[in-house]
């Protein structure tokens, strides 16, 4: 039972640490491939570390939600990101929140941080908000559709058992797994705001999602924010790599030679996941606003198409 | 002795209706109305929850009471039965009169019109509680007609104002089409009349193509109360037009006695179920939820958009019932007991958060006079425990972990996914669209929340009367905290109402969920624990304990100096309200990726050149398909046959009399060759 | 036919689905470049479920075809096609006649629908099905690629996607002769050819190429 929880606190407390190296490898990455130094590994962690000593400026209009959504959106990201499997299957809380829910907490994040947004009641906080819900109403259909396609699969939406079906059982080759493995990474850019959809580094009005919803936070509160969104995208990560590449989690036995395997690995699949999305943002222009739609709606299609083809792959 | 003594407590709510006539007038006779329909509300909930859980504990057959009262149809008399089903739905009608009786002690006092409003209430109240617990279906026809006729006064109470006029119009033409519906069901169930008391057609079984026919008269007329698209057209016209109490009661509680009606009918009295039933219901619901989201979407008023927004639930709640059908039809109890759990766990879901939120409107209206979001914002700082409901109820209802109205939509979608166990092709292909079509629907109802707490309570206010909002009385903050309680129980400890389901669902499909109670660590579990399983509790907690070991850290160890500022907004200068996003510019992304299609909508910009000194314009049209496509083509074709007959005003007493004789002699001979 | 199993069979099936896929993006694409990679990929993809039947099924003339999809389709073809948009200065994007999103909607309505048309197959021979399902899909979108297309580029895509349904159908029912396949595949050579030399006059004497301009031109009014 003990150590049931020290595995589990582990995980909660390796998400937070490896989350700014992910957001540091991909800055690094793209600069590199531009041609810079770029700051390093560890900038993100200064970054953080000046933003909580500094003084918190607010709006003076600001209301009580403005000051509690930068926790609500931390938490309910940080709490969703331990619960998928990053180094081990079926940890002790793992199976309180199946892949549904895990999206319905980054909703939930999602929900709050839109509402901060407005509070404020400046024309940049609209924009974000509008933006934002528009492309995760876009996102959350072909998310469905491509939970649909992996529970056909695998006959359950626990990440963990997903991740043991396909680590166990010989799947085969199936095309289906290609296309929701395809349409989850298309959702996954599209859900943390990146090159295609947003473009995280700018600040200029015609193009920021994210960060126009976020423009009135500082200090610690940004911090938290900042945090949260590197968290989302460790998060997404470590589900593609759960789903799709399971290979060399712990799983049953938890002795230390397949724990150790089960962290390596995983990092190594972070590294991995890091560089080839910095690769792909510095080959890629973003997108028009309204192209997100089409965009997305691919997406859909992948992951509809992908439970037809299961259908009748399935049949016999 | 239970149900005797649930019809005794309907009493007085009967009796109070011609008593409170003469005495609308006086200061102290609406609370003391809503208080006395508080206390019987309480005592019937007490009373349902008891019966609820010994129907669980006596099987689906010790719990049921059975009633004959010597009144309605001398034959028969008047039928009156309780089991787990319309204990269940007591508990949903109740639950929600005592929330709306509680706001109102404090509401009422600013109604312009009490005579026009107090007799009402109280008859409707009374109707929607003897609709759930009909056995025959005279009384069943009656009581539903009776709840029609006391909320179609409720809606024109305000009748100088034409919107409710016309309101009030369509609400009675479809509330007659719909009772028209439902007593053709009823006829083609009872043989022509022949049994009307729910204890012999239980036993029945009628032929293949009489059980089709009540199949689609029935969707028709409990989906037209309940709000089916295409039959919703007269809710968002009604509902919003009643008092506020009256709109929850109308939205929360009364949408949901025409899916008991639906229920009763389709799981109970016409026979083992085919899966194209489940396939029609499911296909209508997948088009309500969306259809009925992106109408809320268009809506800038604070009560439309919560009208056309149970539209969408309406949608998801037939989903479920559609699949139970499906699940039932191929012998697959498990997946028919999932749905129908998960779609009446919804009815109780939004019978909470929709009372909830149609109460904080109601909250709004009294302190600003104003549904406009346009002019409303800010309302945070003058109403802030308000604001705290109308979130938690605007989270709830988006379907958001860890409240309830995500349990409810999780366990529609486990349904889903446990779908392709289905024979039928169309079945297979239908049902993930559907399922596309559930997600799409709740990231919009998202948003829509969004819009419709981000506008009102956030911001800057946009009109004098937002500014100077304070909160109201505090019988109506009671009310609303109850209900936010309530939303967050159901959604924290769902595996306590699947269980208090269990007995409903097994007398209605023969299968029931597993025992939840019986979960490590309560959590839910929709089939097995390898496949899904949910823990709203366990959520919560860290969640809660994340949050305050963060900022409790933060404060300690970092910094917690705070600084107050005018806003940034990128270094423009601090403008005017009105440059603030508004409600149709916040969701103008979706419309035009949405709308355009669905609505048809088209904007027409005409930008002046510099130089020019008139205004820049922007002018929005939408259609509604529905109106264009259905309605009016029937009003047309109504006017042209009242055009027709009109012609016949003027003829001679001759003309008339052979006219009379002409239809006589044609019912001879239609009785002729009848037999 | 002969029961294909284990990994035999995902790999048709993969090669087959992966048909289906492209055909996907080519509907959804809508730039001209793009559009012709694509339709090369598409080629390629064929050339090897081919190239995998012929191994399967022991067929020395479906590697012939397979060498011939590859060599034309997947080659030859799009360097012409690149070669005419770019002698023709022809606008690199095309504009699709609806929305993107109602088109692949539409799209995989079809596909369901040629999964439930071929149904009766599947008692027979689920791996007969399986094939001919996802021919058919790929020859319906085909078609629905070329009349969402006003450019004629676009439509010529649509016509050589659906060209390799056909031959996707001919390489699963066992016995198709030889001598059809190779006029299939040359038909489409010369309708290419045709295609060609009608928009380079078109080009010349009207300054574009958009269909819909050509509507002004009919006789028959």
């Amino acid at each position: 039972m003990i150590e049931n929880l020290i595995l589990q606190g582990f995980q909660v407390l390796l998400v937070l640490v490896v989350a700014p190296a992910l957001v540091g490898i991909v800055r690094l990455v793209k600069a590199r491939m531009l041609g810079r130094r770029g700051p390093g590994l560890f900038q993100p962690y200064r970054d953080l570390n000046r933003l909580l000593h500094k003084e918190v400026v607010i709006a003076h209009n600001a209301s009580w939600l403005f000051h509690v959504v930068p926790y609500i959106v931390f938490s309910s990201i940080w709490v969703a990101a331990a619960l998928v499997p990053t180094y081990a299957v079926g940890l002790i809380f793992s199976w309180s929140a199946d892949i549904i829910v895990i999206i319905g907490l980054l909703g939930t994040a999602r929900f709050f941080l839109a509402l901060a947004g407005l509070d404020i009641g400046t024309a940049f906080g609209g924009i974000g908000t509008s933006r934002e819900m528009m492309i995760a109403s876009l996102a959350e259909p072909a998310m469905l559709m491509i939970v649909f396609t992996l529970s056909l699969l695998a006959q359950s939406t626990q990440l963990s058992s997903i991740a043991h079906h396909i680590m166990t059982v010989d799947v085969g080759l199936r095309v289906s797994s290609g296309l929701a493995f395809l349409g989850l990474i298309m959702v996954a850019i599209a859900e943390n705001g990146r090159i295609p959809v947003d473009n995280p580094d700018t600040h200029l009005e015609l193009t920021m999602v994210h960060e126009a919803m976020i423009l009135e936070y500082s200090g610690r509160h940004l911090a938290l924010i900042e945090l949260a969104s590197a968290l989302k995208l460790t998060l997404y990560l470590s589900m593609l790599a759960c789903l799709f590449m399971p290979w060399g989690m712990a799983d049953g036995q938890m002795t230390p030679l397949p724990l150790a395997i089960g962290v390596g690995t995983y990092l190594l699949k972070l590294g991995f996941g890091g560089v080839a999305l910095g690769l792909f943002e510095v080959t890629i222009a973003k997108m028009r606003v309204f192209r997100v739609s089409d965009y997305l709606n691919f997406a859909l299609m992948l992951g509809l198409l992908a439970a037809l083809l299961l259908f009748v792959s399935r049949s016999f | 002795m239970v149900l005797s003594t649930v019809l005794l407590l309907i009493l007085p709510l009967l009796l109070a209706v011609p008593l409170v006539v003469p005495l609308a007038g006086r200061r102290w006779a609406g609370p003391a109305l809503y208080g006395l329909s508080f206390l019987v509300c309480v005592s019937l909930l007490v009373l349902a929850v008891a019966a609820l859980i010994a129907a669980g504990q006596g099987g689906v057959q010790g719990g049921a009471h059975l009633i004959t009262l010597p009144i309605g149809i001398p034959w028969i008399g008047a039928n009156f039965r309780l089991d787990g089903l319309s204990a269940f739905f007591l508990i949903v009608v109740n639950l929600g009169g005592a929330g709306a009786s509680l706001f109102a002690i404090d509401y009422g006092r600013h109604e312009q019109a009490p005579h026009r409003v107090l007799p009402f209430y109280p008859l409707f109240l009374a109707a929607m509680n003897l609709v759930v617990l009909a056995n025959d279906a005279f009384v069943f026809v009656f009581s539903w007609e009776l709840m029609s006729v006391a909320s179609w006064f409720l809606v024109v109470a305000h009748h100088r104002d034409p919107d409710n006029r016309r309101a009030g119009l369509v609400y009675l033409v479809m509330a007659v089409l719909s009772t028209q519906l439902l007593i053709i069901a009823y006829a083609l169930l009872s043989d022509f009349g022949a049994h009307l008391d729910f204890e012999t057609l239980r036993l029945l079984k009628p032929s293949p193509l009489v059980a089709r026919m009540v199949v689609v008269a029935a969707v028709l007329g409990a989906g037209a109360k309940a709000g089916l698209v295409p039959l919703h057209v007269w809710l968002p016209l009604a509902h919003p037009a009643a008092p506020s109490h009256v709109s929850a009661l109308m939205s929360g509680v009364m949408t949901k006695v025409a899916i008991y009606g639906l229920v009763r009918i389709l799981f109970e009295l016409n026979g083992p179920p085919e899966w194209q039933w489940g396939a029609g219901i499911l296909a209508l619901g997948g088009v309500t939820a969306v259809m009925g989201v992106l109408y809320a979407l268009m809506q800038h008023d604070l009560k439309c958009l919560l009208a056309y927004h149970t539209v969408e639930n309406i949608g998801i709640i037939a989903i479920g019932i559609g699949l139970a059908l499906a699940f039932m039809a191929n012998g697959l109890g498990l997946g028919a007991a999932l749905a129908l759990t998960a779609a009446l766990f919804h009815v109780l879901n939004h019978s909470l958060f929709k009372s909830l939120l149609f109460l904080g409107a109601g909250a709004v209206q009294t302190a600003t006079g104003e549904r406009d979001l346009e002019k409303l914002g800010g309302l945070i700082r003058g109403m802030p425990l308000t604001a705290f409901c109308f979130l938690i109820g605007s989270a709830a209802i988006s379907a958001l972990p860890p409240l309830n109205g995500f349990v409810s939509e999780w366990l529609v979608l486990q349904a889903i996914l446990i779908s392709p166990e289905m024979p039928q092709w169309s079945l297979k292909f239908l049902v993930p669209l559907v399922g596309a079509g559930l997600a799409l629907s709740a990231a919009l109802a998202a948003a829509c929340f969004v819009k419709a707490f981000g506008i009102a309570f956030l911001g800057r206010p946009r009109s004098k009367a937002a500014e100077l909002a304070v909160e109201g009385g505090r019988f109506a903050l009671v009310a609303m905290f109850a209900l936010v309680g309530a939303c967050v129980l159901a959604g924290v400890l769902p595996g306590f109402v699947v269980d208090a389901l269990a007995p409903v669902v097994d007398g209605l499909v023969g299968a029931r969920l597993p025992d939840q109670a019986s979960q490590p660590w309560l959590t839910l579990v929709a089939t097995t624990p390898e496949r899904s399983s949910y823990n709203g509790l366990i959520l919560i907690l860290f969640i809660g304990l994340s949050s305050s070991f963060t900022a409790f850290g933060i404060h300690r160890l970092a910094s917690r100096r705070t600084r107050a500022a005018p806003a940034w907004g990128c270094g423009y200068p601090y403008s005017s309200p009105v440059t603030q996003y508004s409600a149709g510019s916040l969701v103008q992304p979706i419309r035009r990726v949405f709308a355009s299609v669905v609505f048809g909508a088209t904007e027409i910009v005409d930008m002046p050149r510099p130089g020019e000194l008139r205004p820049a314009r922007i002018e929005l049209s939408l259609n509604d398909p529905v109106w264009t496509m259905i309605y009016w083509p029937v009003v047309a074709v109504v006017h042209g046959a009242a055009g027709f007959v009109n012609r016949l005003r003027d003829l001679s007493i001759r003309q008339y009399l052979s006219l009379v004789y002409a239809v006589l002699i044609l019912l001879l001979v239609v009785l002729a060759l009848w037999q | 036919m002969p029961h294909l199993h284990g990994l035999a069979f995902d790999v048709a099936h993969m090669l087959a689905g992966g048909m289906v896929t492209v055909s996907f993006m080519l509907l959804f694409q809508d730039r001209l470049f793009a559009l012709i990679q694509f339709i090369s990929l598409h080629a390629f993809v064929l050339a090897l479920a081919l190239g995998w039947q012929a191994l399967m099924q022991n067929a020395e003339h479906l590697y012939a075809t397979a060498a011939l999809a590859l060599l034309f389709k997947a080659l030859l073809i799009p360097l012409a096609l690149r070669r005419l948009v770019r002698r023709l200065h022809i606008e690199r994007s095309v504009e699709p006649v609806v929305g993107v999103g109602v088109t692949m909607l539409f799209g995989i309505c079809l596909m369901g629908l040629s999964i439930v048309v071929t149904l009766p197959l599947a008692v027979k021979s689920p791996l007969m099905w399986e094939d001919l399902s996802f021919a058919l899909a790929v020859v319906m979108l085909g078609l629905l690629i070329m009349i969402t297309r006003r450019n004629p580029v676009g439509q010529i895509i649509g016509l050589l996607s659906l060209d390799n349904g056909i031959m996707l159908a001919a390489a699963g029912a066992r016995g198709m002769p030889f001598l059809i396949e190779l006029s299939i595949a040359f038909s489409a050579l010369m309708a290419l050819i045709v295609f060609g030399v009608s928009l380079t006059h078109i080009a010349k004497i009207l300054d574009t190429v958009d269909v819909q301009t050509l509507d002004r031109f009919r006789g028959d009014a």
